[in-house]
């Protein structure tokens, strides 16, 4: 247990807890929760977790803030959809898709990074957003090889499709394509996370978190900061990339509002903060919470708002649409009076 | 014993590359002028296109110089700036929508009067709005950016959705004033009226911000505080004071910058001013972090590429921004104009 986690144990009962019976639930979740709506959110935390996870290492670990890091989290599911369209519906369209864009999500995260962790720090997050912004416009412009706004649909292997069938049914779930693609997205899932649990705490993640703290006296032990936090973005990029095209395999489907757009980097934000900077476990509980709120607390603010019908301004206030408002308010202070998150406030309240 | 060597310092005149160092950015405007004329084939329309960007230079340098000084001064990286922009332009267009019988009007001085009450009261929203805050959400993180990163994205995030709530979600369109629709034509090129009006607005606007900051006291405390604060404040001023000042200036400015920008456009939403984020951001890296000066000749540049790259190859036109910062850290890391020491 302790080298599967890379020795980085919860030392938390409660947090053991609530990461056991996460992990239990997404495991099972096909056969627990089983409805094309509870799958789907299933694998939607799945890959948010990863996502969540990469980013950390970057801000949580490195002390780095991008704003791109749905640039890179597109580039890997566009890598799928563009592969799986030239190269026609094939486990190597996958692997090729996947590796590529890994690799062209690393490479640009390089180039970025020796651009602007040079001079400053901070440079690296007005240039990120810059640049990622360019990227989501020059997406949607090239409708002939992205499908623009419309996005791409594309055809995934016959043993990830619905239509496949490899038994009859198990505990009366079907046993078909859409079972294999979750397990697929699970087990990926699964694997990147507990990878990014490694790194973060080899010998490499403990420089990065002393590059955090005190990047000037990094320096000066010895440790050339620059290239730490270039190689810690980029591992962090491809971790992103992958996770993209989980997602975009998962969907079948890409498009930018559905990965590239800034809305989804806010929820990255939100996710990274309220579950706690600086720990991987953060990820896991910040992207379950956040995604599960997604789905299910929407509702619960809509009827909230119905319920005060006729007072002014405040129904507006309380509808679903606006949920972001109250997450805001939620992440402000969270990152006053909470920094670690909630994995931080249960580590302490031990 | 040896004897020690003459003592015979030269004073060596500084080399002539030495000495035009610092004014090289002030070429590149009428370098880039020049490019884009060479580019362009024809000259009326080269001359509706440098309007067109200068007055797109002169708004984003107005939204952005509020920014670049804030940081300059008190090492505050402020993400939100943006909700200032959209904000300004939300109350300078209700305004506006107040007073419609002003703005149809087919005459200059009823128009200009509406647009200056819009102005004023944009300012007044938005400079309230900058000091709380200033007082509410970035007085708890001095000194600790990635922390100021995050807080004021929140408030950008919280900020949007209040003009969501407020205004509504739909985009509002929003008529120019009657006598600044239109064009003028000079030399067989069209300028529109409304850009020239931009133009001058940001003339002025840069022209009293350096009055104020080299002619006045206040201007150069400012100035001393962006050079050493703590010094400043062994003085015995309060930079505090000072610096919340110029955080509501600041505001108000881009304020002032939303509500051209709103009618520039002829649209307003909640996003505009994150999207107008991504512009102020390049013209703030490129003229270097805290220099009046280099924000205005980065907005320039941005707002002429921008508009001579979309006339020739309208896909490649936000592209070509970035492409313009990178070659501009290439040759100077720090910005064309560096104020700030690295950190």
């Amino acid at each position: 247990m302790r080298a599967v986690l890379s020795g980085d144990m919860p030392r938390s009962r409660v947090l053991a807890l609530i990461l056991a019976v996460i992990l239990v639930a997404l495991a099972l979740a096909p056969f627990l929760f089983p409805g094309v709506r509870t799958v789907d959110t299933a694998a939607r935390i799945c890959v948010f977790v990863v996502l969540v996870a990469s980013y950390d290492l970057m801000l949580g670990y490195g002390g780095i803030v991008s704003f791109a890091h749905t640039m890179f989290f597109g580039i890997g599911a566009y890598g799928i959809a563009l592969a799986s369209t030239h190269m026609g519906r094939g486990f190597d369209a996958l692997i090729v898709g996947a590796g590529a864009g890994a690799l062209v999500a690393a490479a640009l995260a390089l180039v970025i990074g020796l651009f602007s962790l040079r001079v400053r720090a901070i440079f690296f997050a007005m240039i990120t957003l810059a640049v990622a912004s360019a990227v989501a416009v020059l997406v949607s412009q090239l409708s002939g090889l992205t499908g623009g706004e419309d996005g791409l649909t594309f055809q995934t292997p016959r043993a990830l499709s619905p239509a496949f069938r490899f038994g009859d049914s198990l505990l009366g779930v079907k046993l078909n394509g859409k079972l294999l693609v979750y397990y697929l997205v699970f087990v990926g899932a699964l694997i990147l996370f507990l990878l990014l649990l490694r790194v973060v705490n080899s010998p490499f993640g403990r420089v990065l978190q002393a590059i955090r703290e005190n990047d000037f006296r990094a320096e000066a032990i010895g440790y050339r900061v620059v290239y730490y936090r270039v190689a810690a973005t980029c591992l962090s990029a491809s971790a992103a990339a992958l996770a993209g095209s989980l997602y975009a395999i998962w969907l079948r489907y890409v498009g930018p509002d559905t990965v590239l757009s800034m809305e989804i980097m806010i929820d990255i934000l939100l996710m990274v903060v309220i579950g706690g900077m600086g720990t991987m476990y953060g990820a896991v509980i910040g992207a379950t919470l956040f995604v599960l709120a997604q789905n299910y607390l929407q509702a619960l603010m809509g009827s909230a708002s119905g319920l005060v019908e006729g007072v002014p301004v405040l129904p507006q206030l309380l509808s679903a649409d606006r949920w972001l408002l109250w997450l805001g308010v939620l992440f402000v202070l969270s990152v006053y009076f909470f920094p670690t998150g909630v994995v931080g406030r249960l580590r302490q309240g031990r | 014993m040896t004897q020690a060597p003459d003592h015979a310092p030269k004073m060596a005149r500084a080399s002539l590359a030495h000495r035009v160092a610092p004014w090289l950015p002030l070429a590149l405007v009428p370098v880039l002028a020049v490019l884009g004329l060479a580019a362009i084939p024809s000259l009326s329309s080269w001359l509706t296109l440098t309007i067109s960007g200068l007055a797109m230079g002169m708004m984003i340098f107005i939204m952005a110089s509020g920014l670049t000084l804030v940081f300059g001064l008190m090492d505050v990286i402020n993400f939100g700036h943006g909700a200032f922009v959209s904000v300004g332009a939300f109350v300078g267009v209700t305004v506006l929508l107040m007073l419609g019988p002003m703005t149809g009007a087919p005459s200059l001085a009823l128009n200009l009067a509406a647009l200056l009450v819009a102005v004023i009261g944009a300012m007044l929203a938005t400079g309230l709005m900058g000091w709380a805050f200033e007082r509410a959400i970035v007085r708890p993180v001095y000194g600790h950016h990635l922390k100021q990163i995050l807080v004021t994205m929140g408030g950008l995030i919280v900020a949007e959705q209040l003009i969501i709530v407020l205004w509504g979600p739909e985009e509002i369109y929003i008529a120019r004033p009657e006598a600044l629709k239109g064009a003028i034509t000079f030399a067989g090129a069209a300028l529109e009226k409304y850009r020239l009006v931009a133009v001058a607005v940001g003339l002025a606007v840069f022209l009293a911000m350096r009055l104020v900051l080299r002619r006045t006291r206040i201007g150069l405390i400012v100035r001393a505080g962006v050079q050493n604060g703590e010094m400043v404040q062994a003085l015995g001023y309060r930079l505090r004071l000072v610096f919340v000042g110029v955080f509501m200036a600041g505001s108000a400015l881009a304020g002032l910058g939303g509500v051209m920008w709103g009618l520039y456009q002829e649209v307003i939403t909640a996003q505009m001013g994150n999207q107008a984020m991504i512009l102020i951001f390049i013209v703030v890296i490129i003229g270097g972090l805290g220099s009046v000066e280099g924000c205005f000749i980065g907005a320039l540049l941005v707002g002429l590429l921008q508009n001579y790259v979309a006339f020739l190859e309208p896909k490649a036109a936000l592209i070509s921004n970035i492409g313009l910062m990178v070659a501009i850290l290439m040759w100077r890391p720090m910005g064309m104009i560096p104020v700030v020491k690295a950190k």
